[in-house]
């Protein structure tokens, strides 16, 4: 057996360990998550001093987490877990939860590829957040209302890149104002125009609509039958996204100028226009996700409706080195932890502990970044501006 | 500014120069270089225009929404009780009085997260997770305040405060140690640790959290912390949230930053740093020692701000208060607008104290309701720090000027 597969072995060890304490098989012995969480830690620990570094930490940390996690589901009782932790409900929740971070997270794609860190993700998303309950409400149609969050994610990025890329801002500090500008915009026209009453409840037509494929009570059906219309269409952004930015000459070029700006200016790619134009599609990006937010999931819009989730988005997108497929990945993987968290805070012994479920995806991207687990190496370029000669 | 004329920016490396190498990079782009760029290229100026800028356009928005942004500003101007020094008195029956104990109060915290901001600034370092190491701050003082009853007065609240300050050096000491050892980019680790602090607070003070309060088991707040852990009020009264003690601690802290910065050896080093890591360490410098403990202090005076406001005025902590609370994120205009100096950062800080209060209290609503208000208040911060990072902008007017002034002199 190679040393690859042992560490591989030693993952499926560790996610077992927790799988198996969990319904539908529910064991309740539980020596059996520790053994196998052992048994991940050995297989980690035997492919790290040969070579396997990156799968070595991944197997470790599957073996801990999971004998941590199968340990406490044991103690819990299962009476209790059977109610929470049903699979299908599970992954379309994970998949509600996801599909925001997902917009955000390729949104940033775009704008740290082109070499511009966008920390204004958040503040993006809660403009389209916004500006789509808004435009839903004027028009009356939710594809008018999209169309507008579009629209003033795509201006208030415009913002953001005017200052980072013509002024030269610090990135970092000028995507700071943004959401700060963000939350205080969007806060007062909502107070502005709502008042205390919040906003209207929405027509049919005003609400992105789900997309009914089966209401059988199979496991799939269950996952997948009635999903938002934006869930499937992130998953065709991604795979637009992948095709573009790896596959294409527009990707090169967006690449390049993230990787090498001078080089990039020399063979006649404009640095300022392609920064420009991958910015504001990172501000339509985020807008999308926070449309979704209002318009196709909660029906309402509040002050800082997104609590963080730009951040989410980001932490994502670093978990997943600045590919689309890994921020995917990360956003499904944070999407699942927020899914959880909401289940298990259900349960009477499990609420105080499913809030520390919300902390994973943060302590995860500490993680990654201080590259325990491989280092996330972000684009050269990024986050520093270019001036033309 | 005459100051700024006499050593103008002509002799600073041309800030329109792109550094080829990663080495350059970070030898002229540090945030500490164009700190100290800025610094040299507005005096007092910039962010007054700054500010300036920010409430015009502020108001702007005010009027489009068809409301007087002169009266709202008059209204904010004494709400916060800045009209005080119209008519001083030190008795609380004035209106006035109180509302600028309140502001005060405010400043407090506003100076304390400014200079967090500020002291990593100096060492070439963005700490955004002000607010992550107020919240642990927050915690420990409360835990100390609360299970520590018999102790006396004086060493309670000393061992409160500590503990606190403490507590905010560890947090921004991993960012610190994490960026030192292993590279990783002290914003995204910063954010992520305020999330992680949010996430322990709410374990911690919520339902069934072990720091929840000990006799009505639903409700997410915790036990007040003992009388003796509570900080004696100088002005108004302890029950009506009066003016503590801590604003002196605050004022002190102006002071410590400025002489640890300025007049001590540790305080040359880390701006060394800040300006030129390469050279501070052929210099002899250790840059891993410095990124480290310019954190680890940049965190203790959050998490002194936070141990002074739980022993100050708060006394307990409530999981409600986490979304609410953003003194930490405004400690970044604060420090923005104060240029990172000692004096910038407690006028800044009276600033926004002034802001933050007066727009959540004694506004009538046929000027401004105090919902719209406390939005304005962010949106002036949002551009704040949206200006006063735009130092080309600043640097293409200064410059301009000056060659307006030399083909004067010249025809």
């Amino acid at each position: 057996m190679s040393v690859g597969k042992v560490g591989i072995t030693g993952i499926v060890a560790g996610a077992l360990a927790f799988w198996l304490t969990l319904p539908p098989l529910a064991t309740s012995v539980v020596a059996l998550p520790v053994l196998l969480g052992l048994l991940a830690v050995g297989c980690g620990g035997w492919a790290m001093a040969r070579e396997q570094k990156r799968l070595g930490w991944y197997a470790v940390v599957a073996g801990v987490l999971g004998a941590a996690l199968g340990v406490l589901a044991v103690h819990a009782g299962r009476g209790n877990l059977g109610a929470a932790v049903v699979w299908s409900a599970l992954i379309a929740s994970m998949l509600v939860n996801a599909t925001p971070l997902t917009y955000a997270a390729i949104g940033g794609l775009f704008s740290e590829r082109s070499g511009v860190v966008n920390i204004g993700l958040e503040g993006m998303m809660l403009t389209g957040a916004f500006f789509g309950i808004w435009g839903s409400d004027v028009t009356g149609s939710w594809v008018l209302g999209l169309l507008i969050a579009i629209t003033f994610g795509g201006l208030v990025a415009l913002v953001y890149a005017f200052f980072a890329i013509h002024l030269r801002t610090d990135q970092i500090i000028g995507g700071t104002a943004i959401n700060f500008l963000a939350l205080g915009v969007t806060g007062y026209l909502f107070v502005d125009i709502y008042g205390t009453v919040g906003t209207p409840p929405l027509r049919a037509a005003q609400q992105i609509p789900d997309v009914t494929i089966s209401q059988s009570s199979n496991f799939f059906a269950q996952a997948f039958g009635q999903l938002n219309l934006m869930v499937w269409l992130s998953f065709a952004v991604l795979a637009v996204t992948y095709v573009v930015v790896f596959r294409t000459p527009l990707g090169l070029r967006i690449r390049s100028v993230g990787e090498h700006p001078r080089a990039a200016d020399a063979v006649g790619i404009s640095v300022y226009k392609t920064r420009y134009a991958a910015v504001v599609l990172s501000g339509m990006l985020s807008a999308m996700g926070g449309a979704y937010l209002s318009i196709g999931f909660v029906h309402s819009f509040n002050e800082n409706m997104t609590e963080g989730r730009g951040f989410i988005a980001l932490a994502a997108l670093i978990f997943g080195r600045w590919r689309p497929v890994g921020a995917f990945g990360a956003a499904l993987l944070f999407g699942f932890s927020s899914a959880l968290a909401q289940r298990l805070g259900t349960i009477p012994n499990w609420s105080s502990y499913a809030v520390l479920f919300q902390a994973l995806p943060y302590v995860l991207t500490l993680i990654a970044v201080a590259g325990v687990i491989g280092r996330s190496i972000p684009p050269a370029s990024v986050g520093r501006a270019y001036a033309k000669q | 500014m005459r100051r700024g004329g006499k050593d103008g920016v002509s002799d600073r490396p041309d800030p329109d120069a792109v550094p080829e190498t990663p080495e350059e990079a970070s030898a002229t782009g540090t945030l500490a270089a164009r700190f100290a760029l800025r610094q040299r290229s507005g005096g007092l100026i910039v962010p007054v225009l700054t500010a300036l800028v920010a409430f015009l356009l502020g108001g702007l928005i005010v009027l489009a929404t068809g409301h007087n942004p002169l009266l709202a500003y008059r209204d904010i101007f004494n709400g916060a009780g800045l009209n005080w020094i119209f008519h001083p008195t030190t008795s609380m029956v004035s209106t006035a009085s109180y509302n600028l104990s309140q502001t005060l109060l405010q400043t407090t915290t506003l100076i304390l997260t400014g200079l967090a901001v500020a002291f990593a600034f100096r060492c070439g370092m963005f700490n955004i997770g002000g607010q992550g190491q107020y919240f642990v701050g927050l915690y420990v003082a409360n835990w100390v305040g609360v299970s520590l009853p018999h102790l006396a007065t004086f060493p309670h609240i000393v061992l409160g405060i500590g503990a606190a300050i403490l507590a905010g050096a560890v947090w921004a000491g991993i960012a610190g140690s994490l960026k030192a050892y292993v590279g990783a980019h002290e914003v995204i680790t910063t954010i992520m640790l305020n999330w992680i602090a949010i996430w322990i607070g709410t374990y911690f003070f919520g339902d069934g959290g072990p720091l929840q309060n000990s006799q009505n088991a639903t409700v997410p707040i915790s036990n007040d912390v003992a009388a003796s852990a509570k900080l004696p009020v100088f002005w108004g009264i302890q029950a009506l949230q009066g003016l503590d003690v801590g604003f002196f601690i605050a004022l002190a802290a102006l002071v410590v930053f400025w002489a640890l910065l300025n007049r001590t050896t540790l305080g040359y080093e880390v701006r060394a740093v800040g300006f030129n890591p390469e050279a501070a360490a052929y210099g002899g410098i250790s840059v891993k020692k410095n990124l480290i403990r310019a954190m680890a202090i940049s965190g203790a005076f959050a998490g002194l701000a936070g141990g002074l406001d739980m022993l100050g005025y708060l006394y307990h902590f409530a999981t409600s208060d986490i979304p609410v609370s953003n003194i930490g994120f405004l400690g970044i205009a604060v420090a923005l607008l104060g240029r990172n100096t000692a004096v910038g950062t407690g006028i800044a800080a009276l600033l926004f104290g002034a802001l933050l209060f007066g727009t959540t209290h004694g506004l009538s609503s046929n000027v401004i309701q105090p919902e719209l208000a406390g939005n304005l208040t962010y949106m002036i911060q949002g551009l704040v720090v949206l200006f006063v990072g735009a130092d080309v902008l600043i640097l293409y007017v200064w410059n301009t000027r000056r060659r307006l002034r030399v083909r004067g002199v010249t025809a």
